[in-house]
C-alpha cells in the first residue's frame, strides 16, 4: 500500500472525473459484440469525434459538464488514444441536435458511458487515419506512430497528419469494436493533472452559462406561484392592470400556472411582483411539521419490502437488545445559480436551452407539455450552477416552454428567483430509519434489524410519460398525469442505498419502507439514501462502542471482514495519530464514521474534530482527516478536490441545512431560511488516498457524505456526552440533548 | 433616465429605467457575464462589483447610485492576456468545480487585498463571509487567494 498524503494547503487540484474510470476488460479486448453501452446505442464514428480543418479535434459526447469536469475527462480520454495534445481537443454541449444520447449526466458514471465510448471511438478513428496515412506513404499501418496527429515513422515526422489524410466521409461509419485500445502501463496523458479545460473561460468570465446567453429579441420571463404545486389560483383582479406595467409583453395563464413577460429583465420581476399581490391560492396543509414528519413517515402508506437478508435475525446467544432511531429534515440541493431557461418557438418547432442533467429525456417530456412531437422540439444544454441531483432545471426548461408556445417568435427567456428555486425544486427526502440490534455476550452485534422510511428518490421527467412530473404539469387547466415514483432497486437502491451494513454481523435484515408520497416534492439528491444511512449505522456503531468502553475503531474492525474497509480505518487512525491537534478548548471531540459508497463504490472514512458551546448549543468544526480507497488512482488531485468538496458540503447539510416547514408547506425561500455554512465555518479537510493499483477505479464524489455526517455526530457525543439522532445537529437539539 | 458612470475604465452613458438594480444593467445593457445573478437578496454574493474600490451586491444596488462613481468588474481586471494575480492563482490551483461563484469571490478578494496586502487565511475567511460556494471549493479559494497576494506582492517588490 502507498499513501500520499495531501493536505489542503497546496493541494493542486484537477480533473474530478478519472477516479471513476472502468478500465473493464471488456473494453480492453474489444470486439464487435462487446461495445461499451454508450457506442452500441449511438455507433457512428462521426457521432462522438470529428476532426476540424484546422488542427482540431472536436468530441460531442453525450454528458454534460456540471461543473465536475466531465469535459476535461473526456477529452484527456480521446487525447490518450489518439495520440494528440490536450490543447487541440475541444468538447462540444449536449444537443439533442447532434449529440450521441447517453440519456442522463449522474450517478458518477459519465466515464463508465461516455469515456468507454470515446475511448473506442478515438481508438478506431486512430487506426483508420493511420491505414490512409500508411497508403499514402507506401508502408505498413504498424510501421506508423502518432505525436500530436503528425504521422511518424521511426521517430521522423512525415509531411502526413490526421487532417491531412482525412476525407469527408472518412469518419461516417460504424464502430466495428475490433480495434485494440491502448495498454493502460502507455498512458500519458490519462492519469496526469492536466488543467480543466473549462475553467479559464470561468475566470474571464467569457460566455459559460446559460444565464449568459443573449439572443436576438429576447424577451424576460417570470413565473408567479407557491411553492405547492397542487395549489389552485385564483385572481382578485384583473390582469389588465398588470399589462399595463412598463414593458409587459404578455402575462401567460394556464389553470392555476402564471407567468408574465416583458421586455425587460427587471420589468419582469416587477410585474411579477404586483402579479403575486394579485393572486389567492389554495392547497391542501400539510399533515407533519418538523419534528412529527419521522413519526408521519412511518405511518404513511408504504410499500414495504425486505431487501436484504442474512441468516435468521432473533437467533439464540443475545445478551442485550438496543434500538435506536435516527433521522433527517428535508433538504434542498440550493444550487448557487436559481434555474434558467431558454425556448425559442419557431412556428411549429420549439428549441429549449436547459441545464438540465439530461436533455434527451427532457426533450420527450417537453415535447408532451407542449403538444408537439418529439421531433420538433431541441434540447441544448447549458452550463449552470452545480445541481448535486435533480433540482429545478427541468422545472424551470418546462415553464419556459409552455411560455414560449404562447409567444411565438421570440426567444423567451426565463429565471427563477431565489425563492421560486428555495420553494420549487425537488427535495431530498425526509428519511427515517430504525435499528434493532442483538449483541453477544462478548459485546458483538450478532443480530441486526434496519428499517428504513423515505419518500421517493428517482422523480426525473423522463420522457414523454415522465412529464407529468414537471412543476407546471399538475398547475394546468388539464394537469397531466404523474407517473408512479420512481424505486431504485439494490443493489444501488434509492431509499435505501447503503442500508445493507457492511459489516458481517451474523444475521441481518434490512426492511425498505418507500412513501411514494410525502406531499413534498422530492427527487435525487446527492448520494441519495447513503447520507442517512450511513450516518444512522456509524452513529449506531459508535453508540455501542462507547457503551462498551472500546476504541471505536477497533470495535467496527471487529465486525469487520472486507480488508479495504479495515484498511481505510487503520489509514484514518495513523492519520489521527500525526495529527496535531494541539490543545483544544474543551468541550472538543473527535468522531469517525467509514463506509462502502453503493455497497460497491469507493471506500471513505473521516474523523472531525469538532468544539462545541455547551451554552450556544453552536458546533464548530475545525478539522477533517479523511482516508479514500478509490482504488486504482487515476489522478489523485482530482479524488481529492471530490472529497474535499464532498466533505464540506455533507457538513453543512449535517450541521445546518434543513427545509423549514409551516402548514403550507415548505417555508425556506432563501439563504436565511435556509442558511449554509459559510467561508468562516466549513472544516479544513485533510486527504489521504490509498492507492490499489490492482483494483478498478471507483467514484469518489458521493463517498464521503454518510461517513462526514457521522463523525460529526459522533465527535459531538464525544464532545458533550449527548447523543442527538436526527440531522440536521441544530443548535437547538445541542442545547436540548 | 440617463446615467454615466466609469466602467472598467472607460465611460458609458445609457437610459435605463430609474429603479434599475445595477445588477441588471451591467448583465444585460452592457452585456457583461461576471455579475452573477445568485438571489436578488444581498445574501450570497455572487453579483459583487467595485464600486469606487468597495465590493457592493450589485443586485440591490439602483444603478442610479453607480452615477459618476467608478464601477469595476471582472472584465476590468485581467483579461487571458493580462490575467489579474487572482484569477492566474484560481487557474493555478483550480480553485473551483463549478465557478458560478468565482467572479463574486474574485471581486471580494480584490477588495480584500486592495485593503490589507496580506491577509491571513482567517482575514481571507472573514473576508468572504458574505459570499456563498455551495461545491466545497473554499479550501481551495482560500489558498488561491493567499497565493494570489504572494505573486501581487512579489511583484510590486523592487
Ligand atoms: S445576487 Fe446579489 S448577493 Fe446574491
Ligand atoms: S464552485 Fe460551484 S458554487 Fe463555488
Amino acid at each position: 500500500m502507498t499513501t500520499r498524503r495531501t493536505f489542503i494547503k497546496g493541494a493542486g487540484s484537477l480533473v474530478l472525473y478519472f477516479n471513476v474510470m472502468p478500465f473493464d476488460a471488456s473494453a480492453q479486448q474489444s470486439s464487435a459484440a462487446e461495445l461499451p453501452q454508450s457506442l452500441a446505442a449511438n455507433r457512428s464514428l462521426d457521432t462522438w469525434l470529428r476532426l476540424d480543418a484546422d488542427g482540431v479535434v472536436t468530441l460531442s459526447p453525450g454528458k454534460c459538464e456540471l461543473g465536475q469536469g466531465v469535459q476535461t475527462a473526456l477529452a484527456q480520454i480521446a487525447a490518450e488514444e489518439l495520440d494528440v495534445d490536450m490543447g487541440r481537443i475541444q468538447v462540444l454541449t449536449v444537443d439533442t441536435g447532434h449529440s450521441p444520447d447517453e440519456a442522463y449526466t449522474s450517478g458518477s458514471r459519465s466515464i463508465e458511458h461516455s469515456g468507454a465510448a470515446i475511448r473506442m471511438a478515438a481508438a478506431e478513428v486512430r487506426a483508420i487515419l493511420v491505414e490512409l496515412a500508411a497508403d499514402e506513404l507506401d508502408t505498413l499501418p504498424a510501421k506508423i506512430a502518432v505525436r500530436n496527429g503528425v504521422f511518424t515513422i521511426d521517430g521522423a515526422m512525415t509531411p502526413l497528419d490526421y487532417w491531412s489524410v482525412i476525407a469527408e466521409k472518412t469518419l461516417e461509419r460504424h464502430a466495428s469494436g475490433t480495434v485494440p485500445v491502448k495498454d493502460r502501463d502507455r498512458y500519458r496523458v490519462v492519469g496526469s493533472s492536466a488543467e480543466r479545460i473549462d475553467i479559464p473561460a470561468k475566470a474571464f468570465a467569457e460566455n459559460v452559462y446559460i444565464h449568459d446567453m443573449r439572443l436576438d429579441g429576447m424577451l424576460h420571463a417570470r413565473v408567479v406561484r407557491t411553492g405547492n404545486c397542487e395549489a389552485t389560483l385564483s385572481l382578485r383582479a384583473d390582469i389588465d392592470t398588470v399589462m399595463d406595467s412598463p414593458g409587459v409583453v404578455k402575462v401567460v395563464r394556464d389553470g392555476s400556472f402564471l407567468a408574465v413577460v416583458a421586455e425587460r429583465e427587471e420589468q419582469a420581476v416587477n410585474a411579477a411582483r404586483q402579479l403575486a399581490a394579485l393572486c389567492d391560492w389554495k392547497h391542501a396543509t400539510l399533515p407533519f411539521d418538523e419534528s412529527s414528519v419521522s413519526e408521519w413517515l412511518r405511518e404513511a402508506p408504504a410499500e414495504v419490502k425486505v431487501v436484504a437478508e442474512r441468516g435468521a435475525v432473533g437467533s439464540s446467544g443475545i445478551a442485550r437488545n438496543v434500538g435506536r432511531s435516527y433521522s433527517r429534515a428535508f433538504q434542498a440541493h440550493a444550487s448557487l445559480s436559481p434555474s434558467a431557461a431558454i425556448a425559442h418557438r419557431q412556428g411549429d418547432r420549439l428549441t429549449v436551452w436547459s441545464h438540465s442533467q439530461g436533455v434527451y429525456p427532457l426533450r420527450g417530456a417537453i415535447a408532451k407539455i407542449a403538444g408537439l412531437d418529439e421531433q420538433s422540439v431541441r434540447c441544448i444544454h447549458a452550463q449552470a450552477s452545480g445541481c448535486y441531483g435533480h433540482n429545478g432545471a427541468d422545472d424551470a426548461a418546462c415553464d419556459a416552454a409552455l411560455i414560449a408556445m404562447q409567444v411565438p417568435g421570440r426567444p423567451i427567456r426565463l429565471q427563477w428567483s431565489r425563492a421560486d428555486e428555495f420553494l420549487g425544486e425537488p427535495y431530498g427526502s425526509a428519511m427515517t430509519t430504525e435499528i434493532n440490534a442483538g449483541i453477544d455476550d462478548d459485546g458483538r452485534i450478532v443480530d441486526w434489524n434496519f428499517d428504513v422510511w423515505s419518500g421517493s428518490h428517482s422523480t426525473r421527467p423522463r420522457g414523454a410519460n415522465g412529464a407529468g412530473r414537471f412543476f407546471a404539469a399538475r398547475q394546468l387547466a388539464e394537469p397531466l398525469a404523474v407517473p408512479p415514483v420512481g424505486n431504485i432497486p439494490q443493489p444501488r437502491g434509492g431509499g435505501d442505498r447503503n442500508a445493507v451494513p457492511g459489516y458481517a454481523f451474523a444475521n441481518h435484515r434490512v426492511t425498505k419502507h418507500l412513501v411514494p408520497d410525502v406531499r413534498l416534492r422530492v427527487s435525487a439528491m446527492r448520494a441519495l439514501g447513503a447520507f442517512t444511512n450511513v450516518f444512522a449505522i456509524e452513529s449506531f456503531m459508535d453508540e455501542i462502542a462507547h457503551e462498551q468502553a472500546e476504541d471505536p475503531i477497533d470495535f467496527r474492525i471487529r465486525h469487520l471482514d472486507d480488508q479495504r474497509a479495515i484498511g481505510v480505518l487503520n489509514t484514518l487512525r495513523e492519520q489521527m495519530s500525526a495529527s496535531q491537534t494541539g490543545s483544544l478548548e474543551a468541550p472538543a471531540g473527535v468522531g469517525i464514521g467509514m463506509a462502502r459508497y453503493k455497497n460497491s463504490g469507493a471506500y471513505c472514512a473521516v474523523a472531525m474534530h469538532v468544539v462545541v458551546n455547551p451554552d450556544s448549543g453552536q458546533i464548530k468544526l475545525r478539522h477533517a482527516l479523511c482516508a479514500v480507497d478509490v482504488g486504482l488512482v487515476i489522478n489523485p488531485d482530482g479524488v481529492i478536490n471530490q472529497i474535499e468538496g464532498g466533505i464540506i458540503q455533507a457538513s453543512s447539510w449535517t450541521v445546518r441545512e434543513q427545509i423549514r416547514l409551516d402548514r403550507d408547506g415548505a417555508a425556506s425561500k432563501d439563504w436565511v431560511s435556509y442558511p449554509v455554512l459559510t467561508f468562516a465555518e466549513v472544516p479544513a479537510v485533510e486527504v489521504t488516498l490509498i492507492d490499489q493499483p490492482d483494483e478498478l477505479p471507483l467514484g469518489a464524489g458521493e463517498a464521503a457524505q454518510g461517513p462526514t455526517a457521522a463523525a460529526i455526530a459522533n465527535a459531538v457525543a464525544r464532545a458533550t456526552g449527548k447523543r442527538i439522532r436526527d440531522l440536521p445537529l441544530t443548535p437547538a437539539r445541542v442545547r436540548q440533548a | 433616465m440617463s446615467i454615466n458612470f466609469n466602467l472598467n475604465g472607460k465611460v458609458v452613458e445609457l437610459d435605463v429605467p430609474p429603479d434599475s438594480a445595477l445588477l441588471y444593467v451591467l448583465r444585460n445593457d452592457l452585456q457583461l457575464n461576471s455579475p452573477k445573478f445568485g438571489c436578488g437578496l444581498a445574501q450570497c454574493g455572487a453579483c459583487t462589483v467595485l464600486v469606487n474600490g468597495q465590493a457592493v451586491r450589485s443586485c440591490v444596488l439602483p444603478a442610479a447610485s453607480a452615477a459618476g462613481k467608478d464601477v469595476v468588474t471582472l472584465e476590468g481586471l485581467g483579461s487571458r492576456d493580462a490575467p489579474h494575480p487572482l484569477q492566474a492563482a484560481f487557474i493555478k490551483l483550480q480553485a473551483m468545480q463549478c465557478g458560478y461563484c468565482s467572479n463574486g469571490i474574485i471581486m471580494s478578494a480584490a477588495a480584500l487585498l486592495q485593503e490589507n496586502p496580506s491577509p491571513s487565511e482567517e482575514q481571507i475567511r472573514s473576508a468572504l463571509i458574505g459570499n456563498l460556494c455551495r461545491c466545497g471549493a473554499h479550501g481551495r479559494i482560500v489558498q488561491a487567494i493567499s497565493e494570489a497576494a504572494r505573486q501581487q506582492q512579489d511583484k510590486e517588490r523592487p
